[in-house]
């Protein structure tokens, strides 16, 4: 199930494809499946184009397939929980509960705890959240969780600010984007270069069992990550990246491309680690520069024009250059 | 109601002592109540406990203000603390010093004046002799059945092995037992 | 079974007893000893089938225990002052979810100036979260309440604070008669929720709810608190056939038939104020006490029954509305809507003060002549008082309040009371 018998080459199923005909069947994805369980239904009020909800189905549907649909999903408040459970609607398929803005590790570990006492390990939890949820707001918990080791899949859905309130910056909010509360105004437009959180190292710091990032532009990563995850017990997390068409200031259809265009720079490298070690990377195939992925974005639009301002560029260059470095990410 | 009021330091083992204090009254069928004052957890800082024993339930939860008793286990808060505040002529005093009266500089209590009922006892010393730490409570809590007899001996040794696991508990049931011994001594010399 | 034993270590037995299934602990003075004891039981096995989770903030404590609510098992946790306020968005959370979780309160004051020492500033700040509010009289109470609490929790679908005045009861120690196991499975049976995560049948829990449905959620819990004021008495009644002893219940009277003057008050301070009633009655004052056992639903009938016929009432509170004076008095002024009577506030015990019995008696007596402010703050150092307003009136940088005061009266470790 979780090992390739068939080595699949890229021009076979692209990445446009949820699933192929010329795959094995248990090697096509599980949104391929019309038995997938559609965790998180349609109908929901996401925008056009959203990363977030996308990265959820297939996350969620995925795990439900890893535990034979024993799953409860802990939702922190943000898009997410916002979007899929409009009064009186839910479009939730699960047993889902949503907690707070911060506690969202805290709850599933809760939940986790309840099905220790009631005898039934074959029961999963799995506790999601945005990034202010993640990073800011939510980190003591997260942390918390980590450092018990509980029985927790924690999924951070990454678009790069607090989207659901406005698009205010986050700790998760990259070097030189705009937000509503970092302008881009004034000689330091935008958000300050030397901030930020990197959640996913962090994890690692803890030495838990699983941390991995994926995407949204590489389905069956994804799926792979999240199959994965379920397979280990103990604290896992897994950081998504989710681009917002709308605080990104980018067109709803280019979403995948962007992702794929994050990972393609270097920006957002693809990783998984285990108990605390990087074990493995995703190569890039052609590494394009940063202002490829920049210039889709009007969150960026203040580094380009008449004068582009060259220097932030190369500061964020540089960086997309140093995860390259960091993980090997060029064969 | 007979109230008793102990003041040590912090670590010294006032608090367990008061809750020994009440356990021995219990098993005698009494109703008793323990509490402590004090402040965060810190060695060496002053700590008061108090003790009420009772034939009938206790409502009352003030401090002890009025002691009828009092057990003073560390002597460097004489000067320090107004230990005596409340004590009434001829109230129980059990002091931890092996120094006599004169070199404590209370000799105007007890000689010709009578005013308070004032026994000293070497309870740390017992406390190394026999438990091997300078942990006085037991001690005079043997002392204290000796003097005031307001609880028997055998409470005070069955509350004592309630209290710690069994090889600790003997060392510290040796230590008032001597000091029951020795304070039965003094009370017999200080009634003559 | 009788036993000498620490408040905290008879309330830890006592929820033992009530075989819960997810336990969270926190640490902070002066609750720790009850969730040391539980985590203690766990780990020796004595008590099976029980998860106890070390958390790391009071926020997360509360968070696992709506979890595990939410995911259908018994769930216990514990706090006091800064913790409570710490955790105050769950706090609203779980009443708002209506998920049973009990809860012990070692109350204490909440800062700034930091303190350790008890009184009800803690559990009053979170008397609108919807939260049933029960306080202890008596460490025999206190592990009462906390059998009764569950009951009342799973049959609500509500959840409950036990209060219990910190270091007065949790750190005293006093006789208390621990019931059986099967005298609690008798009275508390296996927790049914009336919603729960299971895949089998899956919900969604915690959704937004707009203007449309808003105040009709809200106004349920209300009207579960009002069923409270039933089910809480018959509850007590229960416990009392089934375990032999009066505890808990909506108020408790002492004395009060003939009186002319009433005392009300909650937790620990009911024991001291039933001796200087019976010296006083003894004197021949006609004085009566009235112990709230249930702050919240708040017994408005019942408290208006025993206080009618009095000539004058003294709420004696732990507690203080800062700029206003009584936060009991204003549910006692409540009870009393178109009964004239003298409504005396006192505000006593703050951070820890003892309240003595010679206070009471001087306090009680200058009630009875009616020579009492509306609000007196009992045992007030007028002396530090109007030094400082004095000292303020004439610097501006007149550093830290605390500090200053803290420098007038000296050394606190001689004092006695």
């Amino acid at each position: 199930m979780h090992e390739q018998d068939q080595q699949i080459k890229f021009y076979q199923t692209g990445t446009f494809t949820v699933g192929n005909r010329l795959l094995a069947e248990n090697q096509r994805s599980v949104q391929a499946d019309m038995h997938r369980t559609n965790s998180l239904n349609s109908g929901h009020r996401a925008c056009q184009g959203c990363g977030e909800a996308l990265g959820a189905r297939y996350a969620i549907d995925a795990a439900m397939q890893a535990t034979g649909n024993q799953l409860i999903a802990v939702n922190a408040t943000g898009c997410l929980e916002v979007f899929s459970t409009p009064y009186p609607e839910t479009s939730w398929q699960i047993p889902w509960i949503h907690s707070l803005f911060g506690n969202a590790a805290a709850v599933a570990s809760g939940v986790a705890a309840a099905q220790r006492a009631l005898g039934r390990p074959d029961v999963r939890v799995i506790a999601q959240g945005g990034d202010g949820g993640t990073t800011d707001i939510g980190f003591g918990c997260l942390s918390g969780m980590f450092e018990r080791n509980d029985d927790v899949l924690y999924i951070c859905y990454d678009n790069e600010a607090y989207m659901n309130t406005g698009v205010q910056r986050s700790s998760a909010t990259p070097p030189a984007a705009r937000t509503a509360t970092t302008p881009a105004l004034g000689p330091a437009p935008g958000n300050v270069f030397g901030t930020g959180k990197n959640v996913p190292r962090i994890a690692m710091a803890h030495r838990i069992p699983y941390v991995a990032t994926a995407s949204v532009s590489n389905l069956r990563d994804l799926e792979r990550k999240v199959r994965h995850a379920m397979g280990i017990h103990g604290a896992r997390y897994i950081h998504i990246f989710v681009p917002c068409p709308l605080g990104w200031g980018s067109a709803p259809a280019d979403t995948i491309k962007l992702a794929r265009l994050a990972v393609e720079t270097g920006l957002f490298p693809l990783f998984e680690a285990h108990d605390g070690q990087v074990t493995s990377s995703t190569p890039i195939r052609h590494k394009v520069p940063v202002t490829e992925y920049l210039k889709l974005q009007k969150r960026y639009a203040h580094l380009f024009g008449k004068e582009p301002d060259l220097g932030r560029i190369a500061q964020i260059q540089g960086m997309a250059d140093r995860n390259v470095d960091d993980f090997g990410l060029l064969q | 109601m007979f109230q008793i009021r102990i003041h040590g330091r912090g670590g010294q083992g006032v608090v367990s002592g008061a809750e020994m204090l009440s356990v021995a009254a219990f098993l005698e069928g009494r109703y008793a109540q323990a509490f402590p004052s004090f402040g965060s957890e810190r060695m060496g800082a002053p700590v008061m406990a108090f003790c009420r024993i009772d034939d009938k339930e206790i409502r009352l939860r003030e401090p002890v203000l009025a002691p009828d008793a009092l057990i003073i286990q560390d002597q460097t808060l004489l000067h320090q603390v107004d230990l005596f505040s409340g004590l009434p002529v001829r109230g129980h005093v059990l002091l931890n010093s092996s120094k006599t009266l004169d070199e404590l500089g209370l000799a105007g209590f007890a000689r010709g004046v009578e005013r308070y009922r004032l026994c000293t006892l070497p309870a740390s010393e017992l406390a190394m002799k026999h438990v091997g730490r300078p942990v006085p409570n037991a001690a005079l809590l043997g002392g204290f059945a000796a003097v005031t007899g307001v609880i028997t001996l055998d409470s005070v040794l069955a509350a004592i092995r309630e209290k710690f696991p069994s090889a600790i508990a003997e060392k510290n049931v040796a230590a008032a037992q001597e000091a029951f011994d020795m304070a039965s001594q003094m009370v017999e010399a200080i009634d003559a | 079974m009788l036993k000498q034993t620490e408040g905290s270590h008879a309330v830890a037995e006592a929820i033992a007893l009530c075989r819960p299934q997810v336990i969270c602990a926190y640490p902070i003075t002066p609750q720790t000893h009850i969730v040391e004891g539980l985590g203690e039981m766990v780990k020796a096995e004595e008590l099976k089938k029980c998860e106890f989770i070390n958390v790391e903030s009071e926020f997360a404590a509360l968070s696992v225990a709506i979890g595990a609510s939410a995911a259908g098992v018994r769930t216990y946790t514990a706090t006091s002052s800064q913790g409570l306020l710490f955790m105050a968005e769950a706090v609203y959370n779980a009443a708002g979810l209506g998920l049973p979780i009990v809860m012990t309160i070692g109350n204490r004051a909440i800062g700034a100036p930091i303190n350790i020492w008890n009184d009800h500033s803690d559990s009053m700040s979170m008397r609108d979260a919807g939260w049933i509010q029960l306080y202890a009289e008596t460490n025999q109470e206190a592990l009462d309440l906390h059998i009764q609490a569950f009951r009342l929790a799973e049959e609500l679908s509500c959840p409950v604070m036990v209060c219990m005045d910190g270091f007065i009861l949790t750190h005293a120690y006093e006789r208390v008669d621990m019931p059986t196991q099967q005298q609690v499975d008798a009275y508390l049976p296996p927790y049914s929720p009336r919603q729960i995560l299971d895949p089998a049948d899956p919900v969604s829990i915690g959704a937004m709810v707009g203007p449309e449905a808003f105040t009709e959620v809200r106004y349920l819990s209300h009207h579960k608190q009002l069923r409270a004021l039933d089910l809480i008495p018959e509850l007590a009644a229960e416990f009392k056939a089934q375990f032999g002893r009066d505890s808990g219940g909506l108020i408790r009277t002492y004395r009060t038939d003939d009186a002319e003057t009433i005392v009300v008050a909650l937790g620990s301070v009911n024991g001291t104020v039933q001796e200087v009633v019976d010296e006083m009655r003894a004197r021949g004052s006609r004085i009566g006490s009235v112990s709230i056992g249930s702050f919240r639903p708040f017994p408005l009938d019942p408290l208006r029954e025993a206080l009618k016929a009095a000539k004058r009432v003294v709420v004696l509170e732990k507690c203080l509305a800062v700029g206003l004076g009584g936060i009991v008095s204003d549910g006692v002024r409540k009870s009393l809507s178109g009964i004239v009577l003298n409504g005396y506030t006192v505000i006593a015990g703050l951070g820890g003060r003892a309240i003595t019995r010679a206070s009471l008696t001087r306090l009680f007596e200058d009630a009875e002549r009616d020579a009492l402010e509306q609000v007196t703050f009992l045992d007030l150092n007028a002396d530090v008082v109007s030094y400082e307003l004095e000292r303020e009136s004439q610097t501006r940088r007149t550093g830290p309040t605390a500090e200053a005061i803290l420098r007038r009266i000296g050394t606190v470790a001689s004092n006695i009371g």
